[in-house]
């Protein structure tokens, strides 16, 4: 009763005195609005990194061929420094189609997928008349094709024998189909289209429809957006006339049981040991997501923590800003301290009114913080091309640590005038 | 809070002061003495003033009065209270609810409304929000403020703001009103409109009264005076007040 009876006061005495409650808010407005801002900037970043991670699959172990180091110093992740023997990569260091049969062989029970990607050239051209879209042709394997479970809208995937024979057929976009055949599925089935891409021209015809999904780092929607045009992996390779070459990186998707972290060493030495041990300059690296996954949070979580703390410093700043204010307004109102005292008021009512006093200033102040931490990180992700990602967390935390400032730096001025003697205090003019 | 009745229930007795000296330290080792052994007793509904030249020590008097300090010795007793042994809550329980203070200067709480400063002292008894919010109105109305009662007290004219004090002074249902100069600051129609509603609660409600003034013409309105000089009582008189002869009028 005696609390509510306090805010009110405390509000009537804010409203009184207006400029100089806001000029006492700011230093805790400015805080909390930097903490809550930084704290939304990482946090979506962080969920925009996981996301991405997972969609190139947290469980996935990128394989590849990288330059020997002559001191054998690998980090964890597989990255290599110090100076290697240097020569242009030739097609004998890659890894042949040879190894990779008996590799998947030995260890059929961890692998589930071994993913390979042929992009033909950069993006290229489809058009037609008045018409045009915005394509990659990507060669997928059928391992590739089945793992990325595409949602299919029309036609069908790529059969057995278009993988084996490189049929020349091709998977669009429903954006695509959108552009090139005002949306008709049934009139881009089985319609022959050529992509241009650096003046080199592609053929393919259409044998089914996909539906397209914006990937996380596309800026905003725009309405002739790359789409892939999947073609079998062979016959990307034929256009690309690379069919006759080992790869110079793949993508293990491991089974579920399988742990990544060790799996990577053993694949690394699988391919080191019977493969490259005599390549005077290459070798095979393995990274696992996860561990990449787990060092890129942390390394956010740090900076992330690195700048509230800094932010955090504007927060003291503030909360002496308060003390200070309270110090004055209570000097302004000894009289009227005095003269609660003589109505009967105690030491602890009167401890208590000027602590809620703080505590509502520290609070409202917290509170458009808030709101403006909030509105700041957002339009800092928004400008970043990011979905925002607000964290309650913070949220409950800034209220909480607001609450706490007022009642640490209203504390002391509240209990100086709760010492107040009262006569003194009615004296005083 | 606990503060001990007088077991004498039937006692007269409201205001037991009993040698009482109040000194001050002004930087050791001088030691100041204000009020040199003072005696005297207010009964219950009696109306008293306390007259003295600024000085005198009336000041010092009416905080030891009013339970706002404590004397450096002798023994006070309020309504059956022994002051002495009080603990600094128990005098603000004390203050709270046996004594109403009217000061010179009104001291009411700026940036509230009158209602809300009557409803103060209720507020720190404890007293349900409806429930005060209730007697405030009727204190109100009984010193007429009732029209001005959601006002601040700078839109308060200085009679109307000692109107609200002595509401909230009767808030608490108060043993003694204890009024420090309460006129002291009003031209002599509105002083003369506050000493009626003292005259009132005095015969209406049997309130006990200690006035405390310098001035020697507002004393006689009261049954009985104490004349204090230099930290002395140097006399006590009979006041010309007569509630058969005001009945006259």
């Amino acid at each position: 009763m005696l609390i509510t009876e306090n805010i009110l006061v405390a509000l009537a005495g804010l409203r009184a005195n207006i400029m100089r409650s806001l000029l006492t808010m700011l230093g805790i407005i400015i805080g909390i609005a930097s903490v809550i801002g930084i704290m939304t900037v990482g946090n979506s970043i962080t969920v925009i990194v996981n996301t991405t991670m997972q969609e190139l699959g947290a469980n996935n172990l990128e394989v590849g061929v990288t330059q020997k180091s002559l001191d054998e110093e690998t980090t964890s992740s597989g990255m290599s420094f110090g100076r290697g023997y240097i020569r242009e990569m030739s097609d004998d260091d890659l890894i042949s189609h040879d190894m990779l049969v008996s590799f998947r062989e030995k260890y059929q029970d961890d692998i589930k997928y071994v993913l390979l990607t042929e992009a033909v050239g950069n993006p290229g051209t489809v058009t037609d008349g008045s018409k045009n879209a915005n394509v990659q042709i990507t060669g997928f394997n059928r391992d590739n094709i089945e793992f990325s479970n595409l949602e299919m809208l029309g036609g069908r995937s790529f059969l057995n024998t278009d993988y084996l024979e490189a049929k020349r057929v091709c998977m669009v976009s429903d954006k695509f189909v959108e552009r090139m055949y005002k949306g008709d599925n049934d009139a881009a089935l089985g319609q022959e289209i050529e992509v241009s891409v650096n003046g080199q021209f592609y053929k393919y015809y259409i044998v089914g429809i996909y539906k397209y999904v914006a990937d996380q780092f596309s800026f905003g929607v725009s309405d002739n957006p790359t789409t892939n045009v999947y073609v079998p992996f062979k016959t990307a390779r034929i256009d690309n006339h690379t069919q006759n070459k080992g790869y110079s990186r793949l993508t293990l998707v491991t089974s579920i049981e399988t742990n990544n972290d060790s799996f990577a060493n053993t694949v690394r030495d699988y391919f080191n040991i019977n493969f490259y041990s005599r390549n005077d300059a290459y070798e095979v690296m393995v990274i696992s997501m996860t561990s990449m996954m787990d060092s890129m949070n942390s390394m956010i979580g740090t900076i992330q923590l690195a700048l509230s703390v800094i932010a955090g410093i504007s927060l003291v700043v503030g909360g002496i800003g308060v003390m200070n204010i309270m110090l004055v307004s209570i000097t302004e109102r000894t009289k009227e301290i005095g003269t609660r005292k003589a109505l009967g008021a105690t030491n602890s009512s009167i401890r208590l009114q000027f602590i809620t006093e703080s505590v509502v200033i520290c609070l409202i102040g917290g509170i458009i913080g808030i709101g403006l931490g909030v509105a700041l990180g957002m339009v800092a992700v928004k400008l970043m091309g990011y979905q925002a990602a607000i964290s309650v967390q913070s949220i409950v935390i800034a209220v909480g640590f607001s609450m706490a400032i007022g009642v640490f730096f209203g504390y002391y001025p509240a209990n100086k005038a709760a010492k107040l003697n009262p006569i003194d205090a009615l004296r005083y003019e | 809070m606990d503060i001990k009745e007088n077991t004498l229930e039937d006692s007269n007795i409201m205001l037991d002061l009993r040698d009482i000296h109040k000194s001050f330290f002004i930087g050791t080792p001088n030691e100041f003495e204000v009020l040199h052994g003072l005696n005297f007793v207010v009964n219950k509904g009696e109306f008293v003033s306390i007259v003295g030249q600024s000085g005198s020590g009336k000041s010092t008097l009416m905080n030891i009065i009013g339970a706002l300090d404590r004397p450096t010795s002798g023994e006070y007793t309020l309504d059956g209270v022994d002051i002495e042994k009080a603990k600094d809550s128990e005098l603000s329980a004390l203050r709270n609810k046996k004594i109403g203070f009217v000061f010179q200067t009104y001291n009411l709480i700026a940036r509230t409304t009158a209602l809300k400063n009557v409803e103060l002292p209720m507020m720190y008894a404890g007293m349900g929000r409806s429930e005060r919010t209730e007697r405030a109105k009727m204190l109100l109305e009984q010193v007429d403020m009732t029209p001005r009662m959601l006002h601040k007290p700078d839109e308060l004219s200085g009679g109307q703001k000692q109107r609200v004090a002595i509401a909230r002074a009767m808030a608490n249902d108060p043993a003694i009103i204890l009024a420090d100069e309460p006129t002291g600051a009003l031209d002599s129609a509105t002083g003369r409109m506050i000493m009626d509603i003292f005259h009132k609660l005095h015969e209406e409600q049997g309130k006990t009264i200690v006035l405390i003034t310098h001035s020697p013409e507002l004393s006689q309105e009261t049954q009985r005076i104490i004349t204090l000089k230099d930290g002395d009582i140097i006399g006590e008189s009979a006041g010309n007040w007569n509630p058969k002869a005001k009945e006259v009028e």
